[in-house]
């Protein structure tokens, strides 16, 4: 489906004090990974309604990751967390229902210490939806 | 008599209950009748799509357009009426934002012909007989123009321009009565503006409201299939899924004084740009469960989750255009 020189585009929504942190370490460890991704830094991951991944996909993102503190008890704000993975179990089955392929959404738990795991997830969602090709083809666009 | 409003009634992708609607206003449509001309209404007076054609461009005052778009021939009458038309009115969840009928988005064309004419239980079509596609049928050596099915259902804005929405499958007598009176005051609202309906939410006006606690919490979903709901206790709070917050309220809480949750036929809050995420946003957040085994179990419960939260509004959701009725 897709050609050599498709680049996914990747939205991510990412908690301070978390992921955005390990996002952080990644880089100043400069450690490589691909630059598909677009990280937009939210206070917690339960403030992440799921319009604003609803809008990322509208507005062309071929891939959404909601990122935040591992549960149980990681959240800076007690459960905000708790409330995303809710949210987000919901969320996954409503795509999954309307036909979007679920590996174009991850919710992912990585805490400050692991760019490790940040540099993992970024490697494998590139390569899941490069095999996938983008989310929409144009008609008239091969 | 020339001198009074000239006023057109359309259906496109509808069941018929927003024209039920119109008559339901009972005697008030009397007084109706005395203030303007209906000069087309297919589903009561014998009227052509020719006569529309005749008149002058902007002569009609106002157009109700009810249903989705999804034949060629809606989309044609539809872009004749903005023609000829001062105001159009989307009338009714189907023409605001696709309704019941857009759910069928999810699927192709194929697959909902498919469906349609062949797999359901009570259809016997050996022969595989198909609406014709190519726009003309050949009947006794006739040639007969029939309207094609479009590739995916839309929502009236998404093929016309609209001035004013009233929500609600269908509008309430008082919702249309609300809404014809904005239209004759003269003091018309912003265009684009719901009219004839609240701009607060259905739980504002709900009478199990004050049975609602602050935080609504609950440990599973129910159905109404698998209890009778108390009648004088907030049904969130039961454990049904009903839709209040997230919904325009107007309609006087009709499915809850019916002892049943709110499906949403009245449609998103002004502040909300997508419905189905927004209520997928407070039902997941009342759900108190941590594990995530157990939430999983829990939703499992609800068959048919983007039928649930997008009843009426899907053909407008953000992913409206990544739906397989729109990709290759």
């Amino acid at each position: 489906m897709s050609d050599n020189n498709y680049e996914p585009r990747i939205v991510v929504f990412a908690c301070n004090w978390c992921t955005y942190a390990a996002v952080d370490l990644a880089g100043t460890s400069r450690m490589q990974y691909p630059p598909n991704v677009r990280v937009i830094r939210v206070m917690c991951s339960g403030r992440i309604d799921p319009q604003f991944v609803l809008t990322a996909f509208k507005q062309g993102a071929d891939g959404v990751i909601v990122a935040g503190c591992h549960p149980p008890s990681d959240c800076h704000y007690i459960s905000g967390n708790i409330k995303a993975l809710r949210r987000y179990t919901l969320f996954r089955r409503l795509l999954d229902e309307l036909g979007i392929e679920k590996e174009r959404f991850r919710l992912e738990w990585i805490s400050a210490s692991e760019a490790n795991k940040w540099v993992k997830v970024v490697n494998e969602m590139v390569e899941d939806l490069k095999r996938l090709g983008p989310i929409k083809i144009e008609v008239g666009v091969v | 008599m020339n001198s009074r409003p000239k006023v057109a009634f359309y259906w496109c992708a509808s069941c018929g209950g927003c024209e039920e609607a119109v008559v339901d206003l009972a005697e008030k449509i009397l007084d109706v009748v005395n203030l303007v001309d209906i000069i087309f209404w297919p589903v009561a007076m014998d009227f052509k799509v020719s006569d529309v054609e005749a008149l002058p461009h902007g002569a009609i005052t106002a157009s109700f357009i009810n249903g989705g778009v999804r034949l060629s021939e809606h989309e044609k009458v539809v872009k004749l009426l903005r023609q000829k038309s001062k105001l159009v009115v989307a009338y009714g969840a189907c023409a605001c934002w696709g309704g019941i009928p857009g759910l069928a988005n999810i699927y192709r064309l194929e697959e909902v012909l498919e469906r349609a004419y062949v797999t359901t239980s009570t259809t016997v079509n050996p022969e595989r007989v198909m609406p014709s596609q190519s726009g003309w049928v050949e009947v006794d050596g006739a040639r007969i123009e029939v309207p094609k099915l479009l590739p995916s259902l839309k929502p009236l804005d998404e093929v016309i321009d609209v001035d004013y929405y009233v929500p609600g499958c269908p509008p309430t007598p008082e919702v249309t009565w609300n809404a014809i009176q904005v239209l004759l005051s003269g003091k018309l609202p912003a265009k684009g503006s719901v009219i004839g309906a609240s701009s607060r939410s259905l739980c504002d006006e709900c009478p199990l409201n004050k049975t609602k606690p602050e935080n609504v919490l609950i440990k599973e979903f129910k159905r109404v299939v698998d209890f009778v709901p108390k009648p004088d206790e907030c049904l969130l709070v039961q454990g049904l899924p009903c839709l209040g917050p997230v919904t325009r309220g107007g309609c006087g809480a009709l499915c809850i004084n019916a002892n049943m949750p709110c499906t949403g036929c009245f449609g998103p809050l002004d502040d909300i740009h997508d419905y189905g995420g927004k209520a997928i946003s407070f039902l997941g957040s009342i759900l108190d469960l941590e594990d995530e085994e157990q939430i999983r179990r829990e939703i499992s419960k609800l068959p048919d989750l983007a039928g649930l939260v997008y009843k009426y509004t899907l053909a407008k959701s953000s992913l409206k255009n990544l739906l397989r009725s729109e990709r290759k």
